[in-house]
């Protein structure tokens, strides 16, 4: 009863200091001139990167984006170790009814497809919304239907390791490459490769190729995370 | 205050939502007991907040900062919305979903060690 009470009472008072804010907040007649504004003026001319989101995340706050694909890869990590498989474990299989026709021959169909659509997501995600993200959860998707249509599947751990080894390692080289190529202060820029023609495949420096090896690492990492979920 | 209500801007009727979701969330996870119902409580205040989010970078009358080939690049301040709150969604969406894989696998790990979901059934931590 007094835990009630108590839950009660905490969200009356989020929700007045929601109603506040709610109440007081006025849409701003434009962009922030000291960051977005800013952002979006030099990332056209500077970046060449006509999705100006990509623009921020990849290269303004490409180191953040680093810190994020460390965090992704240490809570895959961290599920892979606490859903260890144990190989005296009975063998969860044997209950489980097989998957119908149809789902194991439409999952033969669309996963070449899926991988595709996530593979073109990511290379172009300086172009249009998407990115190495978004790609790499587009991916795991597919690797979800590979699960459904095939429950006792494993993946290949030794190549997906290699793979995202060599995709993490190839983005930080990129970075240092920033760093030796154009001085200091330049970690991660986009623009030790030609900005190219504006608004083409390969155009916009090294974004394409970093969201690449981001959307190969993510969707790994969500891949290997499915299959420990999996169990 | 209800003619009020259907004039406000979008931003401020998905902000409205957002902050009803985190409610919603955090009263779930502050009074159920499954382990799963809380983490499904977390998840809704994460989306919540990614909705506060996008809501504060919304400009009314303004497009989605990508650029196309036809648009006049030089006025390309006037015409897009913030693009940093949605840089920070997106950032904000993978670690939720790194998080909540965690979270997941240690209710895994609490229903093979204890055969239990029920939050009261842990009290290590208790004091």
């Amino acid at each position: 009863m007094i835990k009630r009470f108590f839950v009660v009472i905490s969200l009356i008072i989020l929700g007045g200091i929601f109603i506040n804010m709610a109440v007081h907040y006025t849409e701003p007649a434009g962009l922030n001139p000291r960051l977005a504004g800013k952002y979006v003026a030099d990332g056209l001319r500077e970046l060449g990167a006509p999705n100006l989101v990509t623009a921020v995340v990849v290269t303004y706050r490409g180191f953040d984006t680093l810190g994020e694909v460390t965090v992704l890869f240490i809570s895959a990590a961290g599920v892979g170790l606490l859903l260890r498989r144990r190989e005296d474990a009975p063998g969860a299989e044997c209950g489980r009814t097989p998957p119908s026709e149809l789902i194991r021959t439409g999952a033969a169909f669309l996963v070449p497809i899926i991988f595709l659509l996530g593979v073109y997501i990511f290379v172009n995600g300086h172009l249009t919304p998407g990115g190495g993200f978004q790609g790499g959860a587009v991916i795991a998707s597919g690797t979800m239907l590979i699960f459904l249509a095939n429950p006792g599947k494993r993946l290949n751990h030794r190549a997906m390791d290699f793979l995202e080894s060599l995709s993490g390692f190839t983005y930080v080289l990129i970075g240092i490459a920033g760093l030796i190529i154009l001085g200091s202060m330049h970690f991660l820029d986009n623009r030790i490769l030609g900005l190219g023609e504006f608004g083409t495949l390969f155009s916009a420096g090294a974004i394409p190729l970093i969201y690449t090896l981001i959307g190969l690492k993510v969707g790994t990492e969500l891949s290997a995370i499915l299959e420990n979920l999996k169990e | 205050m209800l003619q009020h209500m259907f004039n406000a801007p979008l931003s401020t009727i998905v902000m409205i939502g957002g902050f009803l979701l985190i409610l919603v969330g955090l009263w779930g996870m502050l009074s159920r007991q499954n382990i799963i119902k809380m983490i499904i409580g977390f998840s809704l205040i994460d989306t919540g907040i990614h909705m506060v989010m996008v809501a504060i970078g919304y400009l009314r009358g303004k497009t989605a900062p990508i650029i196309e080939t036809g648009m006049d690049r030089m006025n390309a301040v006037n015409l897009v919305v913030d693009p940093i709150p949605s840089a920070l969604v997106l950032t904000a969406i993978v670690i939720g979903l790194g998080v909540t894989a965690l979270m997941l696998s240690f209710a895994i790990q609490i229903y093979q060690k204890k055969k239990t979901l029920s939050i009261d059934d842990c009290t290590e931590l208790k004091w």
